[in-house]
C-alpha cells in the first residue's frame, strides 16, 4: 500500500507552496503541487496608471524583483510604442541591473536555499535541525562548503551593491522605466561596477562552479533523478538590440518539445484553471485572463494556474535557457540527457551565472558616459503590451491592456507558475509534479529526496509536500 | 547596559549617516549586553510577503548580518534560511513559543479573508492546515514583543491596496491588514514596533531590534508605532535636491538633476531618512533619479499612486499627520514651516500648477 507523508512547510524557497505525492515501493508514483498564498496582483493593478506597474510588480517577489520590473517595462515599452527607441545606454543599464540580480539570485539559491540538502550544517539554529539523510560530501569538502555559505552571503551582497550603483537600491530598484533607465551613466559608476563585478566573477568561477561540480561528483545518481517532462521553453534574455522580444538577445528564445527544437510563438501560451482555486471558464489567452478567486472550489488544489505552450507541459529555468541555446559547457559537464535532472538544474544555474558575469564586464565597456539613457513617454488611451524575458527562475511574461489611460487587465505568468503548475484541463501534471514521479524515498520520516527535487527548480513559493495513497485512502505519516 | 546610554543610542541611530553601517556601530554594544543566560530566541514568520524585507536585511553592511542572527539573538526559525522543513520546522516554532520570552518578527501582510485560507503556512501534528492568521494570533499573543518589518506587516502594504479604482476595496482582494490592526481586532496586547518601508532599510530593522534588546523597552515611536529615530523626519525637508525646489527648478526628465516633484516625487510626506542613509552602501532612490513614492507611509501604496504623476495638491492633512509624527524630534514649527513653504510655492505657481 502506498504511503502518505506530509511535509509542510517546505522552507528555503521564496513564498508558499505545497505538493501531494502518491508513493509506492519506495518511489513517488504521482504528485501534486499546491501554491498556498493568494494576493491577487492582477486585481490590485486594475484601474492604476500603467506606469505604476513597474514598481508595484517588483513586490510580486523580491528575490527576483528586477525581472518583474523589467518585464513590466518591456510590456509598457511595447504598449507605449517605445521599443525601437530605447537609447543604447538605457538598454545596457537595464541589462546590467538584470544581470546583477541574476548573479545575486543564483549564488543565493545554491548556497543559502539548496546547499543544506547536500551539506551537513553546523549545529547552529536556524540551520539545524535538518533532515537525516545521505549527506555524502567528504568532511573537508563539507567544511569548505560551510565556509563558502558565509562567503557567498557577502559576495551576493556585492552583486546587489553593483545593482544599487545603477538602480539606487535593491530590493525595490529604480533603474528600469519605460523608455530606458533613469540612471545617469558616468565613469565613476562604470569603474565601481567593474571592481565589484570582478570580485563576484572570481567567486563564481573559482568557488561556486567547483562547489557545484563537487556536489555533482558526490551525488552522481542525482543526474538521473528529477528528470521531469523534458519539454522546455525560454523567452531568452538580455536584449542586444531594440527589436523587442524577438530581436537579438544574449540568450535566444525558443522551445524544445518532444525532442525537437523550435521557434517561440507567444500566441501559443494559454492558461487552464480547472484544478486551481479560481472560477472556471476564463479565456485562455494572457491578454484576456481575468480571475475570480474561489478558495473552496472542490476540484481545485492550488492558487497557481496551469500555463501551457500549445497545450504542452514545459519546464522553464536556466536549464531550459542553456539547453535551447546549445550551451557547450553544460553539455560537456552532463552529456546526453543527464542535464534533465536535479544536478542538471544546479549545473545550468552555475554556468548561466558565469556566462552572465563575464558578459557584463563587456557590457560595462559599451556604455557611453554622459549619453542619453531614456526617452520620454506618454500613456496612450488604448493599448496592449507584452514583456517577455527569462527571469532567474525561467520564462517570465507580463501582459497589459490599457483602456482610458488606465490598466484594464494585467497578467503576469511567472516561472514557478509554469514549473509548479497543477494538472491542466487535459489532466497533464505540471513539470515539478512530473519530476517528482520516480523519485526514490528512502525514509518517509526524512524525505530529503523530495525537497532536493523541489528545490532544484528554485521555486519562488514556500512549499508543503503531501504524499497520499493512489486510492486516496489517507494514511498519513508525520514527518520529523 | 553600561557602554551606551539610551540617549546616545537614539542619537546614534538618528545620526548614523552615509556609508557608515549602523549595525557595525551597534554590534559591540549588543555583544557586550548579551545575557549570560543565552541569546534571546526569535522567530521570523512570513504572511502575504515577497521576501523583500528579508533580502534587504541580508544586504546590510558589515558586519555580516549572520553575526547578529547568531551571536546576538538566537534565530530559531526563518522561512528562507531554516534547515528544517515540514513538521520538523513547525515543531521548532511550537517549542520556541512554548518556552516563551521570544521576539517575533513578522514580514508580510495579514490576509484575513476567507477565514485565512488565502495564506496557509503548515499543518498541525493532526494534519490540520494552519493558516497564517492563526499562526500570528498564537505566536503574537505569546511573544515578548513584535517587530512588524516592512509596510505590509506595518500597515497592510500593496496586498491591502484598493483595487479597480474602488476606494471601498481597502484590504485588497484578500482582506489584508497590518499586524497592529489585526492584534486590535483579536484583543492581543503584545507591543508592536512598526518598521515600514518597501523594503525597510536594514538599519531600521537592526536598530529597532537593538533598542529592545539593549534597553528592554520600546523605542520612542510616533502615532503609527514607527521609531522616531528613523521615521522622525520628512525626506523633502532634508533632500539633497532641496535647493532646486527652493529655486523652483523642477526636472522634466529623469536625467535632470533638479527637484523631482513634477515627476511624481512624494518626498513632501515621506517619513524617511534616506537623504542621509545610503542603500546597499552606495545610493538611494533620489540619488538614482527615482522620485520617492513614500513607501514608509501608512497609506502606501494608495496614497502614492500614481507614482509618476505629481501629487495633485500639496495635501495639508497628510502633512499635519506627519507634523505629529515628527514633532518629537523636530518640533511642529519646522514642519508647519515646510507646509507654509509648500503652500507659498503653490500659490506662487512655482510648483507648476496652481491647485489652491
Amino acid at each position: 500500500m502506498a504511503t502518505k507523508v506530509v511535509v509542510d512547510p517546505i522552507t528555503r524557497i521564496e513564498g508558499h507552496l505545497s505538493i501531494e505525492c502518491d508513493v509506492d515501493g519506495g518511489k513517488v508514483i504521482d504528485a501534486r503541487t499546491t501554491g498556498t498564498l493568494f494576493r491577487g496582483w492582477e486585481l490590485i493593478l486594475q484601474g492604476h496608471d500603467p506606469r505604476d506597474a513597474q514598481d508595484y510588480v517588483q513586490r510580486i517577489c523580491s528575490v527576483c524583483p528586477v525581472t518583474h520590473g523589467a518585464a513590466a517595462a518591456f510590456a509598457l515599452d511595447d504598449a507605449f510604442g517605445l521599443t525601437g527607441q530605447i537609447p543604447e545606454n538605457g538598454r545596457i543599464v537595464r541589462n546590467l541591473i538584470l544581470g546583477a540580480n541574476l548573479l545575486h539570485s543564483h549564488i543565493l539559491h545554491f548556497y543559502h536555499l539548496a546547499a543544506l540538502d547536500y551539506v551537513t550544517a553546523p549545529n547552529l539554529p536556524p540551520l539545524v535541525p535538518q533532515y537525516a539523510g545521505d549527506y555524502r560530501l567528504p568532511a573537508a569538502v563539507n567544511a569548505a562548503a560551510v565556509q563558502h555559505y558565509l562567503q557567498a552571503l557577502e559576495i551576493r551582497k556585492l552583486a546587489h551593491t553593483m545593482l544599487a550603483v545603477w538602480g539606487g537600491r535593491i530590493p525595490g530598484q529604480r533603474g528600469i522605466v519605460p523608455g530606458g533607465s533613469p540612471a545617469n551613466v558616468d565613469t565613476e559608476k562604470i569603474v565601481q561596477s567593474k571592481f565589484l563585478l570582478a570580485q563576484v566573477t572570481d567567486f563564481i568561477d573559482n568557488v561556486y562552479i567547483p562547489d557545484v561540480l563537487a556536489v555533482a561528483g558526490a551525488y552522481k545518481d542525482w543526474a538521473a533523478i528529477g528528470v521531469g517532462c523534458k519539454n522546455l521553453m525560454t523567452y531568452g534574455g538580455f536584449p542586444m538590440d531594440n527589436n523587442g522580444w524577438n530581436g537579438k538577445r544574449f540568450y535566444s528564445n525558443g522551445v524544445y518539445i518532444n525532442g525537437q527544437a523550435g521557434a517561440l510563438d507567444p500566441t501559443q501560451i494559454g492558461e487552464d484553471v480547472q484544478y486551481s482555486w479560481y472560477k472556471d471558464g476564463i479565456p485562455k489567452g494572457p491578454y484576456q485572463s481575468v480571475i475570480t478567486p474561489e478558495p473552496y472550489k472542490t476540484a481545485g488544489y492550488t492558487w497557481l494556474k496551469s500555463p501551457r505552450y500549445d497545450g504542452n507541459v514545459v519546464e522553464v529555468g536556466p536549464l531550459a535557457k542553456l539547453w535551447i541555446n546549445n550551451n557547450a559547457t553544460l553539455k560537456s559537464i552532463l552529456p546526453g540527457e543527464a542535464a534533465f535532472s536535479v544536478i542538471g538544474r544546479h549545473a545550468a544555474r552555475a554556468v548561466d551565472c558565469s556566462n552572465v558575469a563575464h558578459a557584463m564586464a563587456d557590457w560595462l565597456m559599451q556604455l557611453t558616459p554622459g549619453g542619453p539613457t531614456c526617452v520620454p513617454n506618454e500613456v496612450p488611451q488604448h493599448a496592449e503590451g507584452m514583456g517577455i524575458n527569462d527571469a532567474e527562475r525561467g520564462a517570465l511574461g507580463h501582459w497589459i491592456v490599457i483602456d482610458n489611460w488606465k490598466i484594464q487587465i494585467y497578467n503576469a505568468i511567472v516561472p514557478t507558475t509554469w514549473n509548479a503548475s497543477p494538472r491542466d484541463d487535459n489532466g497533464q501534471p505540471g513539470p515539478m509534479e512530473q519530476a517528482l514521479v520516480g523519485t526514490p524515498v528512502a525514509d518517509v520520516n526524512n524525505p530529503i529526496e523530495l525537497v532536493r527535487v523541489v528545490r532544484s527548480f528554485d521555486p519562488c513559493l514556500a512549499c508543503a509536500i503531501h504524499l497520499i495513497t493512489p486510492d486516496r485512502k489517507v494514511r498519513k505519516f508525520r514527518v520529523y | 547596559m553600561k557602554g551606551l546610554s539610551r540617549r546616545d543610542f537614539l542619537k546614534l541611530c538618528a545620526g548614523s549617516a552615509a556609508a557608515v553601517s549602523l549595525s557595525e556601530l551597534l554590534l559591540p554594544h549588543l555583544l557586550e549586553a548579551a545575557p549570560a543566560s543565552g541569546n534571546p530566541p526569535a522567530l521570523w514568520i512570513q504572511g502575504a510577503s515577497c521576501t523583500g524585507c528579508s533580502v534587504s536585511l541580508l544586504d546590510s553592511e558589515q558586519p555580516a548580518i549572520a553575526t547578529i542572527l547568531t551571536d546576538v539573538i538566537s534565530l530559531k526559525f526563518h522561512p528562507n534560511i531554516s534547515g528544517a522543513s515540514g513538521y520538523l520546522a513547525t515543531k521548532v516554532i511550537n517549542d520556541t513559543a512554548a518556552a516563551g520570552g521570544f521576539y517575533l518578527v513578522v514580514e508580510g501582510s495579514v490576509p484575513t479573508g476567507a477565514n485565512g485560507m488565502y495564506c496557509t503556512v503548515g499543518e498541525t501534528e493532526n494534519g490540520q492546515t494552519i493558516t497564517f492568521v492563526d499562526r500570528l494570533a498564537d505566536l503574537g499573543s505569546k511573544a515578548a514583543a513584535v517587530l512588524a518589518v516592512g509596510t505590509c506587516a506595518s500597515f497592510g502594504g500593496i496586498p491591502a491596496a484598493t483595487y479597480g479604482g474602488n476606494p471601498t476595496t481597502h484590504g485588497g482582494p484578500t482582506g489584508c491588514m497590518g499586524v497592529l490592526e489585526f492584534f486590535k481586532q483579536k484583543g492581543i496586547t503584545t507591543p508592536v514596533i512598526n518598521v515600514p518601508g518597501c523594503p525597510p532599510h536594514p538599519d531600521w530593522m537592526v536598530g529597532s531590534l537593538a533598542h529592545v534588546l539593549l534597553y528592554k523597552t520600546l523605542p520612542p515611536m510616533d502615532q503609527y508605532n514607527r521609531p522616531t529615530m528613523f521615521y522622525g523626519r520628512i525626506l523633502h525637508d532634508n533632500c539633497q535636491r532641496r535647493q532646486y525646489f527652493d529655486n523652483s527648478q523642477f526636472a522634466k526628465m529623469f536625467s535632470e538633476p533638479y527637484c523631482l516633484l513634477e515627476l511624481g516625487c512624494k518626498g513632501p510626506f515621506a517619513a524617511c531618512d534616506s537623504y542621509k542613509r545610503q542603500w546597499n552602501g552606495v545610493s538611494s532612490c533620489i540619488l538614482a533619479n527615482g522620485p520617492c513614492y513614500a513607501c514608509t507611509d501608512m497609506n502606501f501604496p494608495d496614497g502614492s499612486s500614481p507614482i509618476y504623476q505629481r501629487y495633485p495638491d500639496v495635501k495639508l492633512p497628510d502633512i499635519d499627520a506627519s507634523a505629529d509624527a515628527v514633532g518629537v524630534t523636530l518640533g511642529a514649527a519646522v514642519v508647519l514651516g515646510m507646509a507654509a513653504h509648500l503652500v507659498g510655492n503653490a500659490v506662487n505657481g512655482r510648483l507648476g500648477h496652481k491647485e489652491e
